[in-house]
């Protein structure tokens, strides 16, 4: 019966032992995680818990002291092309003289290929993505026109067009009306229908668990991790943020 | 005398100069909107007062060796290298936390600015002949141009013209989104060094003709100009190259016809001059634009009944 047993599924992301630190002082220490593929996951945290360098660490942007990071069993180099990054939304100058279709099309480039003009497929297909986010009719739009929630839309799509199976967020619901978060909400959940990851750096407790499947509670160190069901306890929580924190309530 | 240095027609020298310095204006205007975009300007003003001391040496140096001190590829080679340090000491500077980068910008302006003046005070004391002309690379003399420097400006903003074309997406995505680039595997470094290599290039050629003061000024205020008048990447950066040849052409026939009106500052005043034609009249960014809308709006509160329109994004809209 052995060859009928289902083949584990190889990790999404395996982090082991990750350190990284900023001008000698450590900001992750010793970071150890799976996550399983096809799992939407959570990392929460206080401020500077790491939480975005842990997603940086994951892509290369910084560098590691020390550990290892796996992305569907290879170096993040190696599967690049199955991994999209949605970065912060004020890492971004939304004054940028760019409308919406131009953002969600640099998800497209990488395909085509930096030299030559986007043709009108791929065109169709950066459009396709906005139209996914809800941004149809705003296509034409000059970035800065839009509000705080369709900007965040805007990289949503972008990300969406690298067509991955591995997408990094950093704060996809940061700063959004109820619109724009209703609308990331659905993306996310017809992701984990197609089979895709997603790990999204979260900051809303009470939005949490009926959003992820899997959560890390990060504070420079893991404090726990796994499932959401059996992880995301009061007493974790607590350990977390240094003091209790009534899940009710939106940490900000 | 202005309408013929204008049309090309007060003669060769004359012509030479204002073809020159607009070929110079349209690698500036070019090179000036993604430095802007990117955040760099700064950058390109310390690089050209770094570069005033390397022009000095380089005069003694060919003193020293007999050559022609006024050959202008020895000036330009000791401009270029001059420059080039000027860039890696701010880097040097600023890297570890030591300095910020904007006062690791202002230390090195000011040390190759001062170092500068100094040199060029001495050289001016000096028993020789010749050393009158490099006066003219603080506030920039196109009339010293010859023949040879305007060709290098041609030949720098075709080259610049060349490369931007060719690197124009993945420049600007570093420009939007340097950290996304990196993502998609784009060697961001090597893009970043391009851009400083061609920030260079312009301020080393520029020296000459605009002056290590006014250089910067051809780089962005013409590139701000462009960001006014469009909200789009490729046709803000045609109008910024467009905007920087035709202020450059412009003031530098009118320093050819009027003896004595530095090149340089003529020229970022016709490019201010445009900048603030543009602040004023600009279709959607301009001032008098604003005016009407907001003119526009007022009525509609002063209609009865009538409720006045929210701003595109209403109440969640973000930080312009």
């Amino acid at each position: 019966m052995r060859g009928l047993a289902p083949q584990p599924l190889e990790p999404a992301l395996a982090v082991r032992d990750l350190t990284v630190a900023y001008g000698g002082e450590p900001v992750l220490r010793a970071v150890t995680w799976q996550v399983p593929a096809g799992a939407l996951a959570a990392v929460i945290g206080p401020n500077g818990a790491g939480k975005s360098t842990l997603l940086k660490a994951v892509l290369g942007l910084v560098p590691a002291v020390s550990g290892e990071v796996r992305v569907f069993g290879s170096p993040f180099a190696a599967v690049r092309r199955r991994v999209a990054y949605l970065p912060q939304r004020a890492s971004v100058d939304w004054d940028f003289p760019l409308t919406a279709l131009q953002v969600a099309a640099q998800g497209r480039y990488r395909s085509v290929g930096w030299f030559r003009p986007l043709p009108a497929r791929e065109r169709q297909r950066a459009l396709a993505a906005l139209a996914e986010v809800g941004l149809a009719d705003l296509a034409h739009r000059h970035i800065g026109a839009l509000s705080g929630g369709q900007q965040q839309r805007v990289l949503l799509a972008r990300a969406l067009a690298l067509e991955a199976d591995l997408l990094l967020m950093d704060e996809p619901f940061a700063g959004v009306d109820a619109a724009s978060e209703a609308a990331i909400l659905a993306v996310l959940k017809r992701l984990a229908g197609l089979g895709r990851t997603v790990i999204a750096v979260h900051h809303d407790l009470s939005t949490a668990p009926g959003t992820f499947s899997e959560v890390l509670l990060l504070n420079g160190r893991v404090i726990a991790a796994g499932p959401m069901a059996t992880t995301f306890t009061a007493e974790a929580i607590a350990k977390t943020y240094g003091a209790p924190v009534p899940l009710g309530l939106v940490a900000a | 005398m202005l309408l013929e240095a204008l049309t090309l027609s007060a003669g060769h020298n004359a012509a030479v100069v204002v073809l020159g310095t607009a070929a110079f204006g349209l690698a500036a205007g070019a090179v000036g909107a993604f430095a802007l975009l990117r955040g760099r300007v700064l950058i390109a003003d310390a690089a050209a007062h770094a570069a005033l001391p390397g022009v000095v040496g380089a005069f003694l140096v060919a003193l020293l060796f007999g050559w022609n001190p006024r050959g202008s590829p020895v000036l330009l080679a000791g401009a270029a290298l001059a420059a080039a340090g000027g860039v890696l000491a701010i880097q040097a500077l600023a890297t570890g936390g030591r300095l910020k980068d904007d006062a690791a910008m202002a230390v090195v302006l000011s040390v190759g600015f001062g170092l500068g003046m100094v040199l060029l005070s001495v050289v001016q004391r000096l028993p020789i002949g010749g050393q009158a002309g490099l006066k003219g690379f603080i506030l920039g003399q196109a009339a010293g141009m010859l023949a040879g420097d305007a060709v290098a400006a041609g030949a720098l903003a075709l080259c610049a013209l060349l490369l931007l074309g060719l690197l124009y997406r993945p420049l600007a995505l570093l420009c939007f989104d340097a950290d996304f680039a990196a993502t998609l595997g784009l060697p961001v470094r090597g893009l970043d060094l391009a851009l400083h290599a061609l920030t260079l290039a312009v301020v080393v050629v520029g020296l000459g003709a605009v002056g290590a003061l006014m250089v910067v000024g051809l780089m962005v205020i013409p590139a701000a100009t462009a960001r006014l008048v469009s909200s789009r990447l490729a046709p803000m950066i045609v109008l910024s190259a467009l905007f920087a040849a035709a202020s450059a052409w412009v003031g530098a026939a009118l320093s050819a016809a009027r003896a004595g009106l530095p090149t340089g500052a003529t020229i970022v005043l016709v490019a201010s001059a445009l900048f603030a034609a543009a602040l004023l009249f600009a279709p959607r960014r301009g001032l008098v634009a604003a005016a009407l809308r907001r003119a526009e709006r007022w009525k509609k509160t002063k209609t009865p009944g009538g409720v006045a329109e929210p701003p595109a994004g209403g109440s969640e809209r973000s930080r312009r």
